[in-house]
């Protein structure tokens, strides 16, 4: 096992930039592209705020994670739990100390950058399991110790989260989570019993909801009931999407997001500003995209014979999946309103750096599959 | 796949532990297989299935429409002159959503045009009403001063626009009030009931509230033009789509002449009453006035409340039509249909005679003549020259009632002259046994028919029914189709009168078949100019003895005669009692002046003229005016003379027309 340690150190430079993936990497970049051309519309077809900054950020964390690919597997492995106690940390100072935007507390400033923790804590979260069931036996996996702790490893951020209030990035999170601990080996009934427990108690989970979400919850459900207020959004995203038909109306003819119809068009809804001007072609293409990227790091997982890539890759691969699909289904009104940004095309700092560190964490792995990790 | 390398402590449990991540990943992916398959599903239901729902939704998000109001008809009377247009006006507008601080612009609006505070705070209260992009009138009628003035300020006044719109003018003023009626703001009520103008509506939209101005709203509304935008979700114009221009309202042309229109006028300055005059062929009518009369410019904008007193409380009653509505005895114009009705039913032939002794018992009542010594004896012709009551006293005994309501009803008394043309329009009386036992539940009393024979009693008639009766008498007892609209359709004079005269020749008629009720003849296309009489030698008796009460010493209305051929008219004059008179009354025999306004008679004169060739008739009625000969003939005299020198030049037009065809 030493020789193959030895082995993967001694790779070039060169040796590394052709192990990457380059149809992941011309996936994101395709992804990117689209994005700031969706960001250009946003801003009516012309080059102002939004765009540039978007632009500014895709270029910089894009470059970030190819750099950053190239640092060694075992790396990442050793500073996992640093990486989530750091991000912990933040989320506690965004908590206290943190910027308040449309009432919610989520973002700390780094004087550089508005970070908000709760994006990174998507990853992080993966990372930490990553780590932790690395070396744990697959029998052991199951035992109270464990269940114990990975549970408080997951539930810290979420309440933090919570208490922003976030509840779609927590949900998200929480998510994430319960896929990673499911593909370490976590019995299939804690997530049945612990499901149930969660259907009973959802009355009192719902009796604590704000207001404002406690409506977003009954405007899914039937979204005419209260058209200019909270079923507004459902609403205008159904329109959008639905005019578009099979071509759409044209790279910036989307009327109902340049005049304004569409809210949150810049980061919540962007996939709806899209799918309106480049129609149900466009649509899919977008979701091929996508698929390809997941099914890349999916791939790249399966490759890898360190088990904390391989665990993380399976787990960023399905966070992105869910993270794509909640998005989706939520403009398209198949799930409530709850904040979720799509990765790379969302307007969005945090969650374009923490997509680009995933990413860049996958593409390391791919270099570096050969890597044995104690 | 790799093989695990077997260095590894515990490699068994190491491949256990992979091989169950690889496996639970495949189970992932199949989920998110279906998951991505559910989510193109959605897609393709939303962007191929339903598109055309929601391009619907979208067009309906971003389009929004602005409606102009619409361009009014015009009204024209017979020569062409514009009596009810439109002018140009000074208006200045606000879009409320377009405005940043609405009550700093309203302050500075008070305070240019200097807005009392009642008017402020109404267009306050207004804007609460309406949408925020729905255009603010602030102002309908800017005078010149303050359209510049707002112009001037403009750069400080952002949102207000100065406008120049179009709304109705009356130019004649006072003279068409009763003809046009007005317009004014349409009320919640006309959106009711009138569906045109609910569809047309604009706020500050004007629409007919009486009069013609209201019968012809649909044909005159015209259409709104249309200006579509492409507005954002807070509403706001982003750009003009499409324009499109509406319709002028359809033209409406009249058969009144307006000189003879201002003549009428300046005769009734000062009075109460009624002035109509009616082509006796045609059937057209020249002229059709009532007095007091208003300015109906006064409403365009709103009239002021002291305006409104002012003519809703005038005791000589300017919003009452006349004319039309206004319902009076008719007093002894009545003579030539009760000596007509006589004369066809053979109840006393022209040579019957009567002693006139200035009374006359019956039925042991005393009824007396106006002439208290009495007319001496009379014959049929002298008693409609000297209008004696004695002499219809006797006559409409032996005619009864009811013989006499079947003539007057013929010649157009107790019907609507314009059927459905004024909804103000009054059916006016005449009496019948039937009608008295139906409606009053009592038996006719013989007296009764006595005094009906001097047009006194239950009988009540309008000015233009009197008008109509005189016209079908002057052209020799045919039935013409009164009308106040020009009909494009119309028949040539020559044409009329041929009709009547072959309507003449076809002896056999039963005259009984000859009342036919208003409704068929509407449905009638082709008009026919039923004789209306049984011998018609009888109306030209009528005619005659109509000529001398004008023409002849002795004649009641001998003193407002024209001895020029040209002009001469006949004429019979009417004087009613507005109050039964008293014994005491009758011996005191006080001058009008002397007598209480209200309590005055109507005076009344009928008239048709020239003599030698009809054409034109008239009725003028000064209400409480005192008596027929010295209140309403001389102003006839004024008026006849006016008619016929303006006959050639409406015969001229009237040329042209018909070439024109």
């Amino acid at each position: 096992m030493f020789e193959q340690t030895s082995y993967s150190e001694q790779l070039t430079f060169f040796q590394k930039l052709r192990s990457f993936d380059f149809i992941l990497i011309f996936c994101v970049l395709c992804l990117g592209i689209i994005s700031n051309l969706s960001m250009y519309s946003t801003d009516g077809g012309e080059f102002l705020y939004h765009s540039k900054s978007h632009l500014i950020r895709f270029i910089t964390f894009f470059s970030m994670m190819i750099i950053l690919s190239f640092v060694s597997l075992r790396f990442w492995h050793t500073t996992a739990y640093l990486f989530y106690i750091i991000t912990l940390g933040f989320l506690i100072w965004a908590s206290m100390y943190g910027i308040t935007a449309s009432g919610s507390q989520r973002w700390v400033n780094l004087y550089f950058i508005n970070l908000q923790p709760s994006e990174l804590m998507k990853i992080a979260i993966i990372v930490c399991f990553a780590r932790y069931f690395h070396r744990e036996q697959l029998t052991n996996i199951n035992s109270f110790k464990n269940i114990l702790l990975s549970m408080t490893i997951l539930i810290l951020p979420i309440l933090l989260v919570v208490s922003q209030p976030d509840l779609g990035t927590s949900i998200l999170i929480a998510i994430s989570g319960l896929i990673v601990l499911w593909l370490a080996g976590f019995n299939i009934k804690y997530f049945i019993y612990s499901g149930l427990a969660l259907i009973v108690s959802l009355p009192f989970v719902i009796s604590m909801l704000k207001p404002y979400q406690k409506l977003r919850v009954l405007t899914f459900f039937d979204p005419d009931r209260d058209p200019l207020g909270a079923g507004y959004q459902i609403i205008q995203s159904k329109i959008a999407v639905g005019s578009g038909g099979l071509t759409g109306k044209g790279f910036l003819k989307g009327t109902q997001s340049y005049l304004e119809f569409l809210p949150e068009k810049h980061t919540d809804f962007i996939f709806t500003l899209f799918s309106e001007e480049h129609g149900f072609i466009g649509s899919v293409i977008l979701l091929i995209l996508y698929a390809i990227v997941i099914f890349r790091i999916l791939n790249i997982g399966s490759n890898s014979r360190s088990y904390f890539g391989k665990l993380f890759c399976y787990g960023f691969g399905s966070a992105i999946f869910v993270y794509v699909t909640v998005n989706m289904a939520m403009v398209l009104g198949l799930l409530p309103i709850v904040g979720s940004p799509l990765p790379i095309m969302s307007y969005g700092g945090s969650s374009m750096l923490a997509t680009m560190i995933g990413l860049s964490i996958v593409m390391s792995t791919k270099i570096h599959s050969k890597q044995i990790i104690h | 796949m790799y093989t695990e390398p077997q260095v590894f402590d515990g490699g068994d449990s190491n491949v256990r532990k992979f091989n169950t991540v690889n496996r639970r990943v495949f189970i992932l992916k199949l989920a998110k297989g279906i998951i991505f398959t559910g989510i193109v599903a959605r897609l393709f239901s939303l962007q191929i299935t339903e598109n055309k729902k929601y391009l619907t939704l979208s067009d309906k998000n971003r389009l929004r429409e602005w409606r102009l109001p619409p361009i009014r008809g015009e009204f024209e009377d017979f020569f062409g002159n514009v009596v009810a247009g439109n002018t140009k006006v000074y208006q200045l507008h606000v879009v409320p959503e377009q405005v940043e601080d609405f009550k700093y612009l309203m302050v500075r609006l008070k305070n240019i045009l200097s807005l009392t505070d009642k008017e402020f705070s109404k267009i306050v209260k207004k804007k609460k009403q309406q949408k925020a992009w729905e255009t603010l009138i602030i102002s309908e009628n800017l005078t010149w001063d303050q359209f510049s003035k707002v112009n001037f300020y403009l750069h400080e006044l952002s949102g207000a626009k100065p406008v120049l719109s179009v709304a109705r003018s009356y130019p004649f003023k006072a003279n068409y009030t009763h003809v046009l009626g007005y317009v004014a703001q349409a009320s919640e009520d006309d959106l009711l009931k009138n569906e045109e103008i609910k569809n047309k509506h604009v706020p500050g939209l004007r629409v007919g509230k009486s009069g013609l101005e209201k019968t012809f709203e649909n044909s005159l509304i015209g259409t709104n033009s249309v200006q579509r935008y492409e507005v954002n979700a807070f509403g706001k114009r982003i750009n003009q789509v499409d324009f499109k221009e509406g319709e002028k309202g359809q033209k409406v042309k009249l058969t009144v002449d307006t000189e003879i229109q201002k003549l009428c006028n300046d005769l009734l300055a000062d009075k109460a009453g009624s002035i109509s005059v009616m082509d006796i062929f045609t059937g057209e009518i020249i002229a059709m006035h009532s007095s007091p009369s208003f300015d109906p410019n006064l409403f365009l904008y709103g009239i002021s409340y002291k305006d409104w007193d002012l003519i809703r409380n005038n005791p000589l009653k300017p919003l009452i039509n006349k004319t039309i509505s206004g319902l009076y005895s008719p007093g002894s114009t009545i003579k030539p249909i009760v000596a007509l009705s006589a004369l066809e039913n053979d109840v006393i032939s022209t040579k019957f005679k009567v002693n006139c002794s200035g009374k006359t018992e019956m039925y042991g009542q005393t009824y007396h003549c106006w002439k208290d010594r009495g007319h001496g004896v009379v014959d049929l012709r002298d008693a409609i020259k000297q209008s004696c009551d004695t002499f219809f006293y006797e006559m409409s005994r032996r005619l009864g009632v009811d013989r006499l309501n079947t003539t007057a009803k013929r010649f157009g008394l107790g019907n609507r002259v314009f059927k459905n043309l004024y909804s103000e329009e009054k059916k006016g009386l005449v009496p019948s046994t039937k009608w008295k036992k139906n409606v009053l539940g009592k038996g006719w009393v013989l007296g009764e028919t006595l005094i009906t024979g001097i047009g006194q009693g239950y009988i009540q008639t309008t000015p233009l029914q009197l008008c109509l009766m005189t016209a079908q008498l002057a052209n020799g007892g045919f039935k013409i189709f009164p009308r106040i609209t020009y009909d494009e359709n119309q028949e040539p004079l020559e044409k009329i009168k041929y009709k009547m005269s072959e309507s003449l020749k076809t002896k056999n008629e039963n005259p009984s078949s000859l009342i036919r009720s208003a409704e068929e003849l509407l449905n009638i296309d082709e008009k026919e100019y039923t004789k209306l009489f049984r011998n018609q030698e009888n109306v030209k008796f009528v005619l005659e003895a109509m000529f001398a009460s004008t023409n002849e010493v002795r004649g009641t209305s001998y003193r407002s005669r024209i001895d020029d051929k040209k002009y001469q008219f006949a004429g019979k004059t009417g004087t009613a009692q507005v109050k039964k008179i008293t014994k005491i009354q009758r011996e005191l025999d006080l001058d009008t002046s002397q007598i209480p306004y209200e309590e005055r008679d109507h005076a009344w004169y009928i008239a048709f003229g020239p003599y030698k060739n009809p054409r034109y008739s008239l009725c003028v009625l000064v209400e409480h005016g005192g008596s027929g000969s010295s209140a309403a003939a001389p102003l006839a005299k004024k008026l006849m003379k006016k008619i016929i020198d303006r006959h050639d030049e409406r015969e001229k037009i009237r040329k042209n027309r018909l070439m024109e065809i």
